[in-house]
């Protein structure tokens, strides 16, 4: 049998019909579901006169517009509506779900691997861009529209096209201080917004071994980032230490037959790749961006660059664009850059180890006075309950932070945590575009630990030395 | 879905690389659980300036007449020409609704986010991907001749320019079909009903933890 990639056997496993075309129907093992992306394609299901195939393939939670201080009441009509059309559409389908205020809820792909509900080997969509998240457990996870959304719904597949393979090869290790957020900022920085587009990315070598789980989630997270729909780790150890014991994930002997098929989601060792991409994790400082595109990043030891340096006119112009929305001129060292808010959280970086990081930079210590707003927004009901537990809530409360309910919240603003206009942030979150956090408000992206290390000192700083 | 055969729009250019689904449909507009009525709202953030809100009256709202689409030159164009990685980000279907809402039609790029060329296909709204030099030059074209228009044949995949000159695009052949046709996607795949649950009976056994509650359809 000739060597295929990750990629290819997931693929495999899941082609129900090869068109004549070259493209294929392919089985959709997970669907999970949120109020913003379902609306309309319930509602197209049901004129259509059609039901959703299978309902246990389903899981529904409520996350992008919720409001993080009070749960118990939704101020805004309109997002209350969206909140209530789901609660309508899972009930009338029987879809399985997580209310708001139940632990279980919380940002779709942060409960997802938390439930088990997200398993390796699976096919996972969900109409959302950061579904990719899930592909850190060896599983093919990527973004839908809404029009695919009601397809998944009707069918358990979609009509896809096979993307081509990219391996990211990360060598050596991830020096002190340094992340895997910092880590896949450096390579979207490296291969661009567009880089891995009509590709699917594994990340593989020592570097990519060496994170947790929880890690690898931040790296396949932002995989949309580089252009790619998927990213993928393959399965190891960690990962079944990762899935065992989860509400969804299979127990007893089905989980000694589980074990013994994800053992084999790895690429054999001659599989070919389209595109290598080789990076080396140990010289990496930590990364800050400066721009409004995720690929505009620098260390936090250089400056902001120089869009007369740029022999690309087209790519200078956009520089030039996106310095004067970010207000920033060019050479201002990235540690010169003060900040308004810190927002810590998303489905990049919320889980209980990035809260673990943020906690272990900022305990005994306080924000700086020139912080307007710093926020803790936990992934999930049971990642904050889980944080409470060891006292995390203290250590941020006590530091001048907010902590608040879970939810999606000023990743991009959809509720009413948002940026004012002209105000600067330190995020953990995965956007750095134009108005994302709010209209007019200027994000840069860094690790929990340097979000944690701006909000103390006021302005970026390398947190390996603070 | 609208078929899409010959379009014959006015051109409007947009000149910046990486233009997400953020910047085309700003997050607000989510929160609307109907999927028509995004138009008045396409590009807001840079359309307007000042804040829109979802059901707003947009006839009264301060325009940014900088922006390109408040020039009088390109009121009711139906092809938007964009650059480099064109509706990246988001995976927000609502972006090619505001784009055809507005009247949008077609949007030539020298790349797109592979999301956004996917929802796009489903919604009668056509990206065409032409080599950078190509875009590069119909960007002056457009620039420099007032009331430009091209003629989008998917049919025969070629864009036509005012000076006669065709040129070809690529194009997937099975997506082409459901454009050409207006073809309903769930309608298609159904009639594939027994290879899924032949599918589903297979896997049942091999990965019987996948299906733990099957439920299955009629």
């Amino acid at each position: 049998m000739t060597a295929r990639t990750l990629y290819d056997k997931l693929w495999d496993a899941h082609v129900v019909h090869h068109y004549d075309d070259g493209s294929a129907l392919i089985y959709i093992d997970r669907h999970l579901v949120h109020e913003v992306t379902s609306p309309q394609a319930f509602e197209s299901l049901k004129l259509a006169g059609r039901r959703p195939w299978r309902v246990d393939a389903n899981l529904a939670v409520f996350d992008h517009n919720v409001p993080t201080d009070d749960q118990t009441v939704i101020h805004d009509p309109i997002s209350r509506l969206q909140l209530e059309t789901l609660e309508r559409n899972v009930g009338e389908w029987r879809i399985p779900n997580f209310r708001i205020r139940d632990p279980r809820n919380g940002i779709v792909h942060v409960v997802g691997p938390e439930q088990g509900a997200s398993l390796p080997g699976m096919t996972i969509v969900c109409g959302d861009s950061h579904t990719s998240t899930n592909g850190a457990l060896g599983a093919l996870a990527f973004g839908i529209g809404t029009s695919e959304v009601e397809h998944a719904l009707a069918t358990q597949c979609l009509v896809l096209r096979k993307a081509k393979n990219m391996l990211v090869r990360v060598g050596g290790r991830l020096g002190p201080g340094v992340t895997a957020k910092d880590l896949i900022l450096a390579i979207i920085g490296r291969i661009g917004t567009a880089g891995g587009t009509g590709h699917t990315i594994e990340y593989g070598g020592e570097a990519i071994r060496a994170l947790s789980i929880e890690e690898r989630m931040t790296i396949c997270n932002m995989a949309i980032e580089a252009g790619a729909r998927a990213g993928l780790v393959a399965v190891d150890d960690k990962t079944i230490d990762y899935v065992r014991g989860r509400p969804f994930a299979p127990a007893g002997e089905l989980w000694d037959r589980a074990v013994a098929i994800w053992r084999d989601l790895h690429s054999d060792p001659e599989a070919h790749f389209d595109r290598i991409v080789d990076i080396d994790a140990g010289t990496l400082p930590p990364q800050v961006t400066w721009g409004t595109s995720p690929e505009m990043v620098v260390g936090v030891g250089d400056r902001v660059p120089d869009p007369a340096a740029e022999a690309d006119p087209i790519r200078a112009e956009g520089m030039r664009h996106a310095l004067r929305y970010m207000d920033l001129k060019p050479g201002t060292p990235i540690t010169g850059i003060a900040v308004d808010k810190v927002f810590i959280g998303s489905c990049t970086n919320s889980r209980l180890s990035d809260l673990h990081a943020a906690a272990a930079v900022i305990r005994g210590r306080h924000v700086a006075a020139t912080i307007k707003q710093a926020l803790v927004v936990p992934g999930s009901g049971l990642v904050k309950q889980q944080a409470e537990g060891e006292g995390l809530d203290r250590v941020f409360k006590d530091a001048g932070f907010e902590w608040r309910e879970p939810g999606c919240s000023m990743c991009l603003g959809m509720n009413p945590d948002r940026l004012a206009p002209g105000e600067r942030c330190a995020s953990t979150s995965n956007r750095n575009f134009e108005g994302r956090q709010g209209p007019g408000g200027r994000t840069h992206l860094v690790s929990p630990a340097m979000a944690a290390a701006a909000a103390l000192a006021g302005h970026f700083v390398d947190v390996r030395r603070y | 879905m609208e078929p899409f055969t010959i379009l014959d729009g006015l051109v409007v250019p947009l000149d910046r690389p990486n233009v997400d689904t953020d910047a085309i449909i700003p997050k607000q507009f989510l929160r609307s659980i109907q999927r028509a009525g995004f138009g008045p709202y396409l590009f807001d953030e840079w359309r307007y300036l000042d804040r829109g809100e979802w059901g707003q009256d947009c006839s009264q709202r301060p325009l940014n007449t900088d922006f390109i689409l408040n020039q009088a030159r390109y009121r009711g164009a139906g092809i938007l020409l964009a650059r480099e990685n064109f509706g990246c980000g988001s995976s927000r279907e609502h972006a090619p609704w505001a784009l055809t809402d507005y009247g949008i039609r077609c949007v030539m790029a020298p790349s797109f986010a592979d999301i956004f060329f996917s929802n796009c296909c489903k919604n009668g709204l056509l990206p065409v991907r032409l080599p950078a030099d190509v875009i590069d030059r119909l960007f002056r074209e457009v620039i420099a001749t007032p009331g430009y228009r091209l003629v989008v044949d998917l049919a025969a995949q070629t864009v036509t320019t005012p000076a006669g000159e065709r040129i070809t695009f690529e194009f997937d052949a099975g997506l082409k079909d459901r454009l050409l046709h207006g073809l309903d996607d769930i309608g298609i795949t159904l009639q594939h009903a027994e290879a899924i649950r032949a599918y589903e009976a297979r896997r049942s056994t091999e990965v019987p933890w996948l299906f733990s509650i099957t439920v299955s359809a009629d």
